[in-house]
């Protein structure tokens, strides 16, 4: 009973506040509202027993994906009451595809719903019970080891990616230049001048 | 009342048709676009969970880690992609973005 009341609500706040993420004017509010989704999403999946992926959800959503929006929302200074100028314009494309679409989901979830189903399967039932990132580390690291490494893959060419695209040179700022410093001639740095005596430097 | 695996699937249902919405609502906002993706990718989340765990299969949580992993990166090189933009242009209007126009 109380695992059915915690869904309720938990469903609800991550519908509702998804929904303010799309509606609220304030780019700001929406990444809060975002942060507000992730957290009830992973309050969902502790309720489905995935604890792991739970707590991965708050330290890698919340922690850096919605606090990298942050950033970029707060730091680029873009007018963003122009950009909700087509609200609704695209309203009822938009609505009608969304409408196509939950209806179709519903109707997928809703048969799914009619056909008899199986009583829910603890995971690791028969052993004596393992921790759910016991059962997944069981996995991850042998199964699925080339999957891990892809998935540091893809994230080591992000970082790149990511670092690449905003990298700017320039021009004006001094910054040490590895390979001028170490590619110097000495005819470069020294210049010997003939100095007649008692006239110096002209 | 049982919770069972088709409530999951509603709630689901419910967030992707909201990020599906939220990408033509807002088509001029490529941030709010952003994080319609993600809200589509965490209820693909969802769904992965709950099958894997009302399927007694801890498989589906994997493959919800590496969602996770192409979210993550998703959203760094998008937003990387978004400051660049904004940095020639001054603006991050999406209907100016038709430079690579053949």
């Amino acid at each position: 009973m109380l695992a059915a009341i915690a869904f309720y609500v938990l469903a609800a706040v991550a519908v509702i506040s998804a929904f303010a993420v799309i509606a609220a004017r304030n780019p700001v509010h929406s990444v809060l509202f975002l942060i507000l989704t992730f957290f009830t999403a992973a309050g969902l999946f502790v309720l489905m027993g995935a604890e792991f992926l739970a707590m991965l959800l708050v330290v890698v959503y919340v922690g850096a994906v919605a606090v990298l929006f942050l950033f970029v929302v707060m730091m680029l200074d873009v007018d963003f009451v122009e950009l909700k100028q087509g609200f609704l314009q695209y309203m009822p494309i938009g609505g009608l595809i969304a409408l196509a679409l939950l209806a179709e989901l519903g109707l997928v979830a809703g048969a799914a719903m009619a056909t008899p189903q199986r009583a829910p399967l603890a995971l690791g039932e028969g052993e004596a019970a393992i921790t759910n990132a016991e059962a997944i580390g069981q996995v991850l690291y042998t199964d699925y080891l080339l999957v891990f490494q892809l998935a540091g893959l893809v994230l080591f060419v992000a970082m790149i990616g990511a670092i690449v695209l905003t990298l700017r040179r320039r021009p004006g700022v001094k910054k040490q230049d590895i390979a001028a410093q170490v590619g110097r001639k000495r005819s470069e740095g020294v210049e010997l001048k003939d100095v007649r005596p008692g006239q110096g430097l002209g | 009342m049982e919770i069972g695996l088709v409530h999951y699937l509603f709630v689901a249902a419910a967030l992707f048709t909201i990020g599906c919405f939220g990408i033509f609502a807002n088509a001029k906002n490529v941030i709010i676009i952003l994080m319609s993706i993600e809200l589509i990718l965490l209820s693909v989340n969802i769904n992965l969970v709950a099958f894997s765990s009302f399927l007694g299969n801890i498989e589906g949580q994997i493959f919800a880690m590496m969602v996770l992993t192409v979210a993550a990166a998703e959203a760094a090189v998008g937003l990387a992609i978004l400051v660049t933009y904004f940095r020639n242009r001054g603006n991050i209007a999406v209907e100016d973005i038709n430079q690579m126009r053949g």
